[in-house]
């Protein structure tokens, strides 16, 4: 299997790209670093100390020069220095991730928990009072702002009820996985019901367009009991699409759900992006895009490979 | 002695209130064990809905039974009433007792399971055998259908074999559990005439060994004149008429039947052919297309670097001529080169070698001498676009105003083509596939062609609209000075248009000769071949020889030239390829 490997060949190319892009996009915001850093004080600053600062960041020089010491940087594992927290890019990138990581996979497994048994179940009963109450609350879901579902769930959970902690100071998985899940499961909650509604949608209309497909009619033709038509003939099929908007739902789940972050408390990747940009954090900046990239990069082409193991059509090296 | 199979008075309607849409009107027929039962009529006639009542697939097309009874002799001698039965019931029949073909094999096997998977869990399920033993038993089924390499073959998944092979695991997983009633529905509309006749050939002899009841359904009514027992004809989901083969197709009583009978395009070996060309009078000035040396190869790309490392030689060194009212008749199976031979005349793919000429005759207005009516009427009419708009296209694109004169133009040519003159304000869909096909010929006719390249053109169509359409193009072509060159693997159909026919095989002319030379003493072996697997109503109980050779790759490594066997000349205007002696090409 060759293909795995030509396409992490591609992926210098891609993060080449990516950085230039941001490289030259974060410059394009107006405003700059010193007077975004210092705020009010900044106007106390005289010209001299202005540029000993500028020249201290390395920002007095031109860009193709910041960019070529930022690259060289990169390639050899060192992202930079952040202003905001003092502390090279990469470690900081890293003490954020790990929550990022787990919210993101709690939700997916909440939403593909919920999302795909209810799609093929609304699928099978077609028009049935079943069938609408999922779908109906499928355009609840969907239209319900994120933000929204948090707060009621706080709302109903923490405080009607007193089932859930309140949030507090975040404790890691590591130090305490109990209080860690309990701190999680309504962020999570929160992401994955939004997503799950998704997943419901495209599972139920996938499947009943497998459902009419000839080899369907062929299996039963050969008699064979309708739960296994249904798992072993028909879902195959029709997961192609949900993993397909998995993929796309994770990457964008490990680049931090800034909202729900900020709702909770959770000093997630999204709100240490967030930060970043409005402290016109260059290197942060840089080095978070290029980060959230090559997740991106990694899960499509973990996608790739769960397509050709779903369906035998998709010749991953001849394309 | 009760019947297999004992059909009553069968009604079926679809939808939400399938009393309203009633498409089956008390349909009656008997079929006894190891016997063969002919359906036959055109698309719409209710013949797929008949045999998908009999195993209630039906009921999952959205339609329900209304009324009547099908009883069947289950395998331990117990009559039931399909129409009643309950889908548990059903389930334990359907697969064990009944088994199904389909017509269309690339979308009946479920593309992401492997061939084996699909066998296998029949001997599963029905038979509870064991993992191993059910492998064994798929391997065994496979090997029955004359597929060489079984062993392997259970490995692949359906995109891995061709349409005949995938044909042939149909009947293998219909026929893996012994069913006693074996049902087919065009089980070959979809596959070349060879293949044709092999899977008959092989269904036949399954049918011979196992003393299956066959219920074969098709709207070729020749096909099933080499081998069934009894015909029931169908139309507009009556059957009109039923009865013993050689009593309906000699003496048929129906009106219909009589309709059908005379629309079915007959091959007769040569005898029917058009007679109102004489090439040799004909001078060179109407010649309207040369073509020397014709190749078309696609490049073959393997490796990181996508490099070429073979071809796929698709057309090789095809030469031939068509003069003005001539029809040049291009046979071939599926494969063979025959349509990117006419997309390269079409200038749709740039041949790797060799010469086009047209004759650039300037009539009223010519600008593009060449054009082309493909199969598929409804693919080939954007569904967005009006009548007047779609026939205004080609003038569009060749910078033309659509004035007055135009719209003048599209009139006569509709009426022409007998078309109502207030088509022009009305979309694709609101015609039936005949009409689309008629508003294809209109459109290309638009820009005064003296070619018309019909790939198909007739083949998608049900055969009594065929027959109108085939007059209407010989009409056209006697009044324009048309040259055809129509594309097609329909004998039947080739030798009513054709004045001249090339039997493309493996992207090269193996023969090519007067239509009459060459259908009636065919000399290259794959010519015979063709001809001797073309189904008839005149045909009666043939054998169909069961081959399970391949055809030749035609992927070759880079710089390959192939070395094309020299013409032997028999006769005036006949030539064909010589043979190496067991080498078809």
């Amino acid at each position: 299997m060759h293909y795995p490997l030509k396409r992490l060949l591609v992926f210098p190319l891609v993060m080449f790209g990516v950085s230039v892009f941001v490289f030259i996009a974060i410059r394009m915001v107006p405003g700059d670093a010193i007077t975004a850093m210092l705020g009010t004080e900044s106007g106390l600053l005289t010209p001299a100390q202005r540029e000993a600062l500028r020249a201290y960041f390395g920002l007095d020089q031109n860009w193709i020069i910041q960019f070529w010491h930022w690259l060289t940087g990169v390639v050899q594992g060192d992202l930079g220095l952040s202003t905001t927290f003092g502390k090279p890019v990469l470690r900081v990138i890293l003490t954020h991730f790990p929550l990022t990581l787990e919210l993101a996979i709690l939700s997916m497994l909440i939403a593909l928990g919920i999302g795909l048994p209810a799609g093929i179940f609304a699928a099978m009963r077609k028009d049935s009072a079943a069938d609408l109450a999922v779908r109906v609350i499928v355009m609840i879901g969907q239209s319900t702002p994120n933000f929204v579902v948090g707060l009621l769930l706080i709302f109903v959970l923490s405080v009607g009820f007193g089932i859930l902690p309140q949030m507090g100071t975040f404790v890691p998985f590591s130090e305490d996985p109990l209080r860690n899940l309990g701190q999680m499961i309504l962020p999570a909650l929160t992401l994955g019901t939004a997503f799950a509604a998704a997943v419901i949608r495209i599972s139920r209309s996938a499947m009943l367009d497998i459902l009419c497909e000839d080899y369907i009619r062929t299996a039963r033709s050969k008699g064979i009991p309708r739960r296994r038509v249904i798992w072993c003939h028909a879902l195959p099929n029709a997961l192609i699409p949900v993993v397909t908007l998995s993929g796309v739902e994770f990457g964008y789940l490990l680049g931090g759900a800034v909202l729900v972050e900020q709702i909770f408390a959770l000093p997630g990747l999204g709100r240490v992006v967030l930060d970043a940009i409005l402290q016109r954090d260059y290197a942060l900046v840089q080095g978070s895009v290029l980060f959230i990239a090559f997740n991106f990069m990694v899960i499509n082409l973990l996608v790739d490979l769960a397509y050709a193991a779903l369906d035998p059509r998709i010749r991953l090296d001849s394309n | 002695m009760t019947p297999l199979l004992s059909v009553r008075d069968l009604c079926v309607g679809f939808g939400a209130r399938p009393e309203d849409n009633q498409v089956l009107h008390s349909v009656s027929f008997d079929l006894e064990a190891g016997e063969t039962l002919a359906i036959v009529g055109e698309s719409g006639s209710g013949k797929s809905v008949t045999a998908m009542a009999v195993n209630r697939l039906v009921d999952f097309g959205g339609g329900a039974i209304l009324g009547g009874s099908i009883n069947f002799v289950e395998a331990d001698g117990t009559v039931s009433n399909l129409a009643e039965a309950e889908e548990a019931a059903l389930e334990c029949i359907r697969g064990r007792q009944i088994g199904m073909i389909f017509q269309e094999p690339m979308t009946s096997l479920n593309p992401v399971l492997t061939i084996g998977t699909q066998i296998e869990e029949i001997f599963r399920i029905h038979h509870g055998m064991s993992r191993s033993q059910a492998r064994a038993a798929a391997c065994h089924a496979l090997e029955c259908v004359r597929i060489p390499d079984a062993e392997r073959r259970l490995t692949y998944a359906p995109h891995q074999l061709s349409g005949g092979m995938l044909q042939r695991v149909m009947i293998a997983i219909a026929l893996a559990a012994n069913p006693r009633l074996l049902i087919a529905d065009e089980p070959t509309t979809a596959l070349d005439v060879t293949i044709q006749a092999q899977i008959v050939g092989l269904l036949t002899e399954m049918q011979r060994e196992t003393g299956t009841g066959l219920i074969f359904i098709t709207h070729d009514i020749g096909l099933v004149a080499g081998f069934a027992n009894r015909v029931l004809v169908m139309r507009e989901g009556v059957a009109v008429e039923q009865g013993a083969l050689d009593a309906v197709l000699d003496n048929p009583q129906h009106a219909y039947t009589r309709h059908l009978l005379k629309a079915v395009p007959q091959f007769s070996d040569g005898k029917s052919v058009r007679s109102d060309m004489k090439r040799d009078q004909a001078d060179l000035q109407d010649r309207a297309l040369a073509v020397d040396g014709l190749t078309v190869r696609f490049p073959v790309r393997a490796g990181l670097l996508r490099h070429q490392t073979g071809n796929v030689h698709a057309v090789e060194g095809i030469s031939f001529d068509l003069y003005r009212g001539e029809t040049l008749g291009i046979m071939g199976e599926s494969g063979s080169g025959k349509s990117t031979a006419a997309r390269a005349i079409l200038d749709l793919v740039k041949p790797t070698r060799g010469e086009i000429h047209t004759a650039r005759t300037v009539r009223d207005g010519a600008t593009r001498p060449v054009q082309a009516v493909f199969q598929n009427p409804n693919a080939s009419l954007n569904p967005r676009l009006t009548v007047v708009q779609l026939l205004a296209e080609p003038l569009i694109a060749m910078g033309h105003k659509i004035d007055r004169k135009a719209h003048h133009r599209m009139g006569s040519l509709l009426d022409r083509v007998g078309l109502p003159s207030n088509s022009l304000q009305r979309y694709p869909h609101e015609f039936s596939g005949g009409q689309r096909q008629r508003l294809c010929i209109a459109r290309s006719l638009m820009l005064s062609p003296s070619i018309l390249v019909l790939d198909e053109a007739v083949s998608s169509l049900d055969v009594s609209v065929q027959a109108h359409v085939l007059d209407l193009l010989v009409d056209l072509q006697r009044e324009f000075g048309l040259a055809y060159l129509f594309v097609t693997h329909d004998m039947a159909v080739v030798e009513k248009i054709a004045h001249r026919i090339a039997v493309i095989y493996a992207g090269t002319i193996v023969e090519i000769g007067r239509a009459a030379d060459v259908l009636a003493t065919p000399k290259h072996s794959y010519t015979r071949q063709l001809i001797s697997a073309v189904p008839s109503i005149h045909r009666r109980q043939c054998e169909f020889p069961v081959d399970t050779r391949d055809v030749p790759s035609l992927v070759r490594p880079l710089g390959w030239e192939p070395q094309l066997a020299p013409w032997v000349s028999s006769g005036d205007d006949h030539r064909f390829r010589a043979e190496v002696s067991g080498d078809v090409s």
